[in-house]
């Protein structure tokens, strides 16, 4: 028997070894069981919030400290059975809600400046965070950010709960010279934000895009057919730096949360 | 390994030589655009006030450039050598190999312009937007389909144990590019993904942690496999260790990105089960790296006088160590104080510089010898002096790193007397700055090292071809 059939391993691995194809369709296996078992469930299991056209959200339930189940209109903004009927009229509290032309603006300058590789947009559920940055996040609070913008790095603050935490005058300052308002800081100046007038197509189209996403698509009933057409001039003569604020202020402040609740088994 | 032919085979190699250079060339860029970015940090002055150069920017552009330009070319340059020495044939087309270089360096090019213009598709590891998104699939396609289609036409028996790893990463970075590149355009330069949220963040991650895992590790494993024999003179230590190794971590890899995501809104049972499997890998990654520290066995005193073989095996003991590091920093409590820290930079780098750049550079000084006809580099001495240089900045680097990031994670966790938080975060911001300095510092040391690497590597390639043509005797691939 010559060296080359011997076998020193198993007659399976022997053969695979011996085969393109089998060696190809086995690989090709393998690798694909650990994604298929961690990614599938999260489109079907509840608290992923995965909600499409489903008020429940595949069977979501938080239960406030009594037990009772709190409505999910109340974690997410329905305009149907809130008392706030349009993007304009929406109040914080109100519930999840996608983002307005403004923010839409605002969440794209955000994006495109990469601000996300030193700010995460996730608070974990610790002492330490609560106490720094407010309730932990929630899935649902998420739910609308095509393009996830959790972060995997703090070099600087979390911004996940930053509306309304400094004034409009606070963030245009601190965005243009980080260091102004405060000495330490190692973040870039963004002065130039301010000479740059938002990008208004490339920001409606965003809307419309939002509107047409297979997962969690921004119900028509929120993105109107006339708040899309009315959206130019919502953007009409806003700078970047208008929108990345007004971005800003809206981060965190959509849910009412009530002391106590786990809102993430 | 290799079969032993009576006619030699005439091997495609112009195509890998042009890739090792292009790597050589990358890793230069690669890291100064790096050393650049951590100096940033350190200093913001730096940025300039100029929008295309601010860190926000720049970051992206030194991951590409080290994953992609860097350790793409390597991987290429490695693959196609490795696959014709292993199978004692040609490229299947060496048409498509050339076609493979110029989409990908074309690819490179287009990173280098849009990421600075801001077109990002703010996806972490995966910036490029949905145009060369497309390029990218299209060229690793190409690359895939050729490489699996020379294993097919292989004159030996078996498929050797460096072209599994390969096949594996092939296939795995097919798989997670196509699904995690999933968006809907609004322009040319920009779109949005498919997925939201919980499912994004979790798509994301199992991109970005088996880009590591099969591309990173698998790839450069098969590097490993290949030059570590080569480079000692002696067979793999065991090959059943191999076979368990590669089966191992082509199943169990997979699972891992969960854990970049522990305590997020991420169900709780996806972050413990990424980091209960994280944990079983610790035994085939230690068994893999074993299994190419043991293949010295008998030869160790050549680490006294080969160089290049000190490139491997110092690049198998960080893999040993980040192997070991990564799963317990995916343990949920070491995770709260690790995640979002700099703790995670440093554990990513002692696998980019200590283990992908060594063990690349290891191959690539291994090659260029073969690939050029020569018996030496142009200077030994300049290889051990690169050695040197990459091993301490990596150490630097990682120890500035581990340092800064379990301070930052303290310092965000410490509570005073009076059950307030002690220090606002600014002041752990503030706490980093002589860390960062010495990052930029550890990474401009290993920068140096590979521009004398390049310095070596192009007078290597100068001499050998001015004796050639003097000699006119055509030098042997």
């Amino acid at each position: 028997m010559s060296d080359h059939d011997k076998i020193y391993s198993t007659q399976l691995q022997d053969k695979t070894e011996r085969s393109t194809l089998l060696m190809f369709v086995l690989t090709a296996i393998a690798v694909a069981i650990g994604g298929i078992v961690e990614i599938v469930p999260l489109f079907y299991l509840p608290n992923t919030a995965m909600c499409q056209n489903d008020p429940t959200c595949n069977n979501t339930q938080h239960k406030d400290l009594n037990g009772n189940v709190i409505p999910m209109d109340k974690i997410i903004w329905n305009p149907a059975t809130s008392a706030h009927k349009t993007l304009a009229d929406w109040q914080p509290g109100d519930g999840v809600r996608p983002y307005t032309a403004v923010e839409t603006a605002g969440r794209n300058v955000f994006i495109r400046e990469g601000c996300f590789l030193c700010h995460s947009q996730m608070i974990r559920p610790f002492r330490d965070e609560k106490d720094r940055y407010g309730h932990y996040s929630i899935a649902e609070e998420s739910m609308y950010d095509h393009t996830y913008q959790w972060g995997s790095k703090r070099t600087g603050p979390d911004l996940a709960r930053l509306a309304g935490k400094y004034s409009d005058e606070w963030h245009r300052r601190h965005l243009m010279y980080p260091r102004d308002v405060v000495p330490e800081s190692v973040m870039p100046n963004y002065f130039w934000l301010a000479d740059k007038k938002v990008d208004v197509a490339e920001t409606v189209e965003t809307l419309k895009v939002m509107t047409i996403m297979p997962f969690n698509p921004v119900p028509k009933t929120i993105y109107t057919d006339e708040y899309i057409a009315g959206a130019a001039a919502e953007l009409e003569g806003k700078t970047d730096m208008d929108a990345l604020i007004a971005y800003l202020q809206s981060l965190g402040n959509h849910v009412k949360f009530e002391e106590g609740v786990n809102y993430r088994d | 390994m290799e079969a032993k032919q009576a006619t030699p085979v005439k091997y495609d190699m112009e195509v890998v030589r042009w890739f090792t250079i292009a790597a050589a060339i990358y890793a230069c860029v690669g890291t100064l655009i790096g050393v650049y970015v951590a100096s940033e940090l350190a200093w913001p002055f730096l940025n300039f006030d100029l929008e295309w150069i601010t860190f926000g920017r720049l970051r992206p552009l030194h991951t590409n450039a080290v994953i992609f330009a860097f350790g793409g070319c390597a991987l290429m340059a490695t693959g196609f050598y490795i696959v014709q020495r292993t199978g004692a044939t040609k490229l299947w087309s060496n048409g498509l190999a050339w076609a493979t270089f110029i989409g990908w360096n074309l690819i490179i090019v287009s990173a280098v312009i849009t990421l600075p213009l801001g077109w990002t598709s703010g996806k972490e590891y995966a910036e490029l937007e949905w145009p060369i998104d497309i390029a990218i699939a299209v060229v690793w396609l190409m690359y895939g389909f050729n490489y699996i289609m020379t294993i097919g036409i292989r004159k030996t028996s078996h498929i050797y144990v460096s072209n599994w790893f390969t096949m594996g990463m092939i296939v795995m970075i097919t798989y997670l590019h196509v699904v995690n590149s999933m968006a809907i355009p609004v322009s040319m330069t920009n779109s949005f993904s498919i997925y939201s949220g919980v499912q994004d963040a979790m798509i994301q991650w199992w991109w970005g942690h088996n880009a590591v895992g099969f591309y990173l590790t698998g790839g450069f494993l098969a590097i490993m496999y290949y030059f570590v024999p080569k480079q000692a003179g002696r067979p793999v230590f065991s090959y059943r260790l191999s076979v368990l190794h590669f089966w191992a971590l082509t199943f169990g890899y997979v699972w891992l990105g969960a854990h970049h995501l522990q305590y997020t809104a991420l169900p709780d049972w996806t972050g413990s089960l990424g980091a209960a499997v994280s944990l079983a890998m610790i035994i085939p990654s230690w068994g893999g790296a074993m299994n190419g520290m043991m293949t010295l066995s008998g030869a160790w005193d050549r680490l006294r006088t080969d160089y290049i073989l000190r490139f491997l095996v110092v690049a198998l003991a960080f893999y040993a160590m980040s192997t070991f590091e990564g799963p317990v920093m995916s343990i949920k409590t070491v995770n709260a104080l690790s995640h979002y820290t700099d703790w995670t930079v440093g554990h990513v780098h002692s696998g980019a510089l200590g283990w992908m750049a060594m063990v690349a550079y290891g191959a690539m000084y291994h090659m260029i010898k073969k690939l050029w006809g020569v018996e030496k580099m142009y200077s030994e001495g300049l290889v051990n002096v690169h050695f040197w240089l990459a091993t301490i900045g990596t150490v630097i680097y990682v120890v500035a790193m581990w340092v800064s990031g379990i301070m930052q994670g303290l310092m965000w966790r410490d509570y005073d007397e009076y059950g307030t938080l002690t220090y606002t975060f600014v002041e752990s911001v503030s706490a980093m700055h002589p860390y960062y300095a010495m990052r930029a510092i550890g990474g401009l040391i290993f920068n140096i090292g590979t521009w004398i690497a390049l310095y070596n590597i192009v007078m290597t390639v100068r001499t050998a071809s001015s004796a050639r043509s003097a000699s006119a005797v055509p030098a042997n691939a």
